[in-house]
């Protein structure tokens, strides 16, 4: 009975895609791998910017810290400058966990995710599609939040070297805070889990962005600067790594 | 159930003893410190119980990773266990170098690099337990509780590297001095003894406590499966 139908599937012309035969050659994986990470990413992005839901949330929710921020500490105009950094990424770590929760949540209430993990695609896909619309999201905001700031505060915050010590820092939280709202969204308590369990392990980048930030900002020269820059991509990069390889665990059913 | 073995009781009572004789050590053999007074004798268990601390980190960073790759629930119940003594040992480290701190750096608590670490390492096991806290299903704990034990393990020293760029007040007595860090002595050698004595102590209790613990989650986890065939 096998022989026959494996005879059959093999000679089935729409099951033959050139070499591969299941669909998975390596010289096929490559594409197929980044194809599904764009569909998955895609789909978030899509469905947000028609229903706009998160992304207004986590807006609003940041102008409402840096209001806040402007009534905790009296901020004088030198007291400003050194500050300015700590305010921006305490900002971004809270709206970035906003973005983080709804995203996952979302996921896990309309059965999206065993969706997901029934497609026939590698899981590290699925970790790679999500942490890059999380990515996306916290991204616009902190394009949208770096503005409103300077134009509130007098600060002038365009450097471009600020932009990339934003875009390290961003891609470190996002890279854990996916995998961890992937498990916090599957426990009992769900939202307020996700908090706890990053923001200690999330600290390393928080200091190295707080830190050359607020060096870029001074306009100290690169040498101390790049300290930083230096730990942010070491963690990127092991952290990447980490989370896609244990994304696989915490998925299975 | 199975009584308690021969080796284990042996290890109980020998743990107890290496205490009190450390105690002795650190309190009345040891001389008094020249500039800083008695309360350097802090420093003796202050540092076995960093030393025992930081084993148990290991520990549950390695069992986490053979857990995932052989999906054995004996691993967990030792993560577990070395997840629990760290906690309990650092947060004693902790104590201690904050009576210690109090009269010679004028602080119970200071932001520098170890101490820090120390604090994050706590919050990262705290949390690690009420991840497990919030899963029922125990394959699936066991799991999480592996993948979130890993990350943490990766991430503290990442931190503790990350604030050693400042510089550190925290005293370096063993390693590269630091002419700032404020405490640092030489130790003489009725100190060696008291110290060395002491790590050896933590240790044989760090391996006491650990056995008993793996014992006991190995039971619990016995209890739970009778309970459950009852059930049915």
């Amino acid at each position: 009975m096998d022989e026959i139908l494996s005879k059959e599937s093999s000679e089935h012309p729409a099951l033959r895609q050139g070499e591969a035969g299941t669909g998975r050659s390596t010289s096929l994986a490559a594409p197929r791998f980044l194809r599904a990470v764009g569909a998955i990413a895609w789909k978030d992005l899509s469905a947000e910017f028609r229903s706009r839901e998160l992304f207004s949330a986590m807006m609003v929710f940041s102008l409402l810290v840096i209001l806040i921020f402007n009534f905790a500490l009296e901020l004088d105009i030198s007291t400003r400058r050194t500050v300015t950094s700590g305010i921006l990424w305490v900002t971004f770590a809270f709206a970035g966990t906003l973005g983080l929760n709804r995203s996952l949540s979302m996921e896990k209430d309309q059965g999206c995710l065993d969706g997901l993990l029934l497609a026939p695609v590698d899981r590290a896909a699925i970790y790679f599609g999500k942490a890059a619309s999380n990515l996306v999201f916290m991204l616009i905001v902190e394009a949208i939040v770096l503005p409103v700031y300077s134009f509130l505060y007098g600060i002038n915050l365009f450097h471009p070297g600020l932009v990339v010590v934003i875009l390290l820092g961003s891609i470190g939280y996002t890279a854990v805070g996916t995998l961890l709202a992937t498990m916090s969204v599957q426990t009992r308590t769900r939202d307020v889990l996700l908090p706890i369990l990053l923001f200690p392990v999330v600290l390393p980048v928080l200091i190295a962005a707080v830190k050359a930030s607020s060096a870029i900002l001074a306009g100290d020269d690169p040498t101390s600067i790049m300290p930083w820059v230096n730990l942010m991509l070491v963690y990127d990069v092991i952290f990447i790594a980490a989370a896609f390889m244990g994304f696989d665990f915490i998925v299975q059913e | 159930m199975q009584a308690k073995p021969t080796a284990l009781k042996a290890l109980d009572i020998a743990s107890i003893v290496l205490l009190a004789i450390a105690g002795y050590l650190a309190l009345i053999y040891a001389p008094e410190e020249l500039v800083m007074g008695q309360v350097q004798r802090v420093f003796y268990f202050h540092v076995a119980t960093a030393w025992t601390g930081l084993l148990g980190f290991v520990a549950a960073g390695v069992a986490g990773v053979v857990y995932l790759v052989t999906a054995d629930e004996k691993w967990d119940t030792v993560e577990v266990a070395a997840v629990e003594i760290s906690l309990v040992f650092f947060f004693v480290t902790i104590v201690l170098g904050s009576i210690w701190a109090r009269p010679i750096w004028n602080t119970w608590w200071t932001w520098d690099p170890r101490l820090t670490t120390a604090a994050v390492t706590e919050l990262i096991y705290i949390a690690y337990f009420m991840l497990r806290a919030g899963i029922e299903d125990p394959t699936k704990r066991a799991r999480f509780g592996a993948v979130y034990a890993i990350i943490g393990a990766i991430s503290a020293p990442i931190t503790f590297l990350a604030i050693r760029f400042f510089r550190t007040i925290h005293p370096v007595v063993i390693g590269s001095g630091d002419p700032s860090a404020q405490g640092t002595f030489a130790m003489s050698p009725h100190m060696l003894v008291a110290f060395f004595f002491a790590l050896f102590t933590f240790t044989v209790i760090f391996i006491d406590l650990f056995w008993n613990r793996i014992r006991l989650g190995s039971l619990a986890g016995k209890v739970e499966e009778l309970k459950l065939s009852i059930l049915q």
